[in-house]
């Protein structure tokens, strides 16, 4: 009897059209206890698109990625990626799912047992087992180039910055060659220099890469540099959806007074 | 009737006693719901875990690793806490047998005290405070900086790769514990009695074995499997669950080696009952 692990991965994904969003959430709702954190979410996410979600502390933008990688449940709504509705598929029923998903911790989430080298293979490790050591550790000095840290290997994650560290756990959500980038607050923390460094990044692997990214971040001068289009949240909903120009011009006024501040932050 | 005798007491004192039955049972309700609840979520970890463990791909680098972290490393504390116990049986065995004449049944008294009931019972708690301490803090570290979000999101069963090598690794390395801690408690035991009186280690072995079948020693060795069980069950399970920070990582390592501790001393109770039905 098949395990449910292989019945997932033998159902037909639909072919990738560019009409049918990678990322499609609709009506996305969820509560803590008697918090109701995202209250009816909408959002479509195309192959090569960037979206910036923006919103205040707490409204549910990083409860959204998780949502979508399937390490929350949702209480109402569907999540369906390429089509597929995963809401409450088994933890190895979204293996098949999450290899095509790199995801980004707002901390990094690096394994700190385990050297910077040994952090970037531990996907290949696990899911690339026929490809040779030699292989995988060549594959892993490429990523740590593209991020600018392949002079660390041997250094274990308490040895470097919250920066590099970034850029470490930005190279492991890339291992597995995703077709959707999901990033929770990728600058938070970080100094102006670096945050701009890792803007920078973001946009060349994206370009290079064409994935569907979905941005978690309060800074606005950050969305703005590297999406192509912006989510504000308020109170669990999405206020405004579309280009900065469209916030800019928006008369609603929890939009202006979220530009106002981010602008005087600036 | 004098006024003194009508003594007012104030609406808050009536309300008060009224209010205490009802805290009383909310709080024994509580405590029940809380104890109920505890037992249930270990029973949906553990389920998850154990197939999570017996369905590929199997975690055999990680089991080794656990092999080395939770034996090996338990090895030293292991020798010298069997050598301690060794010393103190053979003190206390030479004083009483020594009152009832019977020093001949030193060997004896002191194979089979170790062997069958202080060896088991001293390694499990010894693990279940090193290593139950350390998978607990470990895991839950983990937890709280996103580390096993960060394996499942990465399309890797946590259940599979961190609990069940844990759990697997404390079963198969407790009875090896456990014989490295009884042959540590005898050499000293031994060494102990020959400092005071003239007792050939082949004499000692030769008398304190004599008449013993495999039966009386190795139930008592294989039970430690279940402790291991235990341990690992528990600790992993505090760990996996944390909440809140530096705080909940230390109660995580406190509640692993609290839990574990209870629960082996209490499975010794019924495995010991066990083993003398089913092994006479």
């Amino acid at each position: 009897m098949a395990t449910a692990y292989e019945t997932a991965a033998k159902q037909s994904i639909p072919a990738e059209n560019d009409s049918v969003p990678v990322v499609a959430v609709e009506n996305l709702k969820k509560a803590f206890v008697r918090h109701q954190v995202l209250n009816g979410i909408n959002l479509h996410v195309n192959r090569g698109e960037t979206v910036a979600v923006l919103g205040r502390s707490g409204t549910g933008k990083s409860v959204l990625l998780r949502l979508i990688i399937g390490l929350e449940t949702p209480d109402a709504g569907s999540i369906r990626i390429h089509g597929q509705n995963i809401a409450g598929l088994a933890i190895d029923a979204m293996g098949e799912i999450r290899k095509k998903i790199g995801f980004l911790f707002q901390h990094a989430a690096l394994y700190d047992s385990l050297t910077i080298a040994e952090n970037v293979a531990f996907p290949l490790v696990h899911h690339r087992p026929k490809i040779s050591a030699s292989e995988r550790g060549e594959r892993v000095r490429k990523l740590l180039e593209e991020v600018g840290m392949e002079g660390d290997l041997t250094k274990m994650p308490s040895d470097i910055s919250g920066g590099m560290q970034k850029r470490v756990g930005l190279a492991r959500a890339l291992a597995l060659e995703p077709e959707i980038l999901l990033l929770d607050e990728p600058t938070a923390g970080l100094d102006p220099i670096s945050s701009g460094e890792i803007d920078d990044l973001i946009l060349r692997l994206q370009r290079e890469r064409q994935m569907a990214s979905i941005v978690v971040t309060h800074d606005l001068h950050s969305a703005r540099a590297i999406a192509n289009r912006l989510s504000l949240l308020d109170q669990g909903s999405v206020v405004i959806e579309g280009s900065f120009e469209d916030l800019q011009h928006s008369s609603i006024d929890f939009v202006k007074e979220f530009l106002k501040q981010s602008q005087e932050e600036l | 009737m004098s006024d003194r005798t009508n003594i007012a007491v104030p609406d808050s004192a009536h309300e008060r006693s009224n209010e205490l039955p009802v805290s009383v049972a909310h709080a024994i309700l509580q405590y029940g719901n809380a104890f109920f609840e505890w037992f249930g979520k270990l029973g949906i970890f553990s389920w998850r875990t154990l197939c999570a463990g017996v369905t590929p791909p199997y975690e055999w680098r990680e089991l080794i690793r656990q092999l080395d972290e939770i034996g090996s490393k338990s090895l030293p504390l292991v020798m010298l806490a069997g050598a301690a116990i060794g010393v103190v049986i053979a003190m206390e065995a030479r004083y009483s047998l020594g009152r009832f004449g019977a020093k001949s049944l030193f060997p004896a008294t002191l194979v089979y005290s170790v062997i069958q009931v202080m060896g088991p019972i001293m390694t499990g708690l010894i693990v279940s405070g090193r290593a139950g301490s350390g998978i607990g803090a470990e895991l839950a570290s983990m937890k709280v900086s996103e580390q096993i979000d960060a394996i499942e999101a990465s399309a890797v069963n946590p259940h599979r790769l961190l609990a069940a090598t844990r759990i697997l690794a404390c079963i198969l390395v407790l009875p090896l514990l456990t014989l490295v801690a009884d042959a540590s408690g005898l050499i000293a035991g031994w060494f102990a009695q020959r400092l005071v009186e003239p007792l050939s280690f082949h004499q000692f072995i030769e008398s304190g074995f004599r008449g013993a079948t495999f039966n009386a020693f190795l139930p008592p060795t294989f039970k430690t499997m279940a402790y291991g069980l235990i341990i690992g069950t528990i600790a992993c399970f505090e760990g996996m669950r944390t909440r809140g920070g530096a705080e909940g990582v230390g109660r995580a390592a406190t509640n692993s080696v609290v839990l574990a501790s209870l629960f082996v001393i209490l499975a010794d109770v019924v495995l010991v009952k066990f083993i003398l039905v089913v092994f006479p």
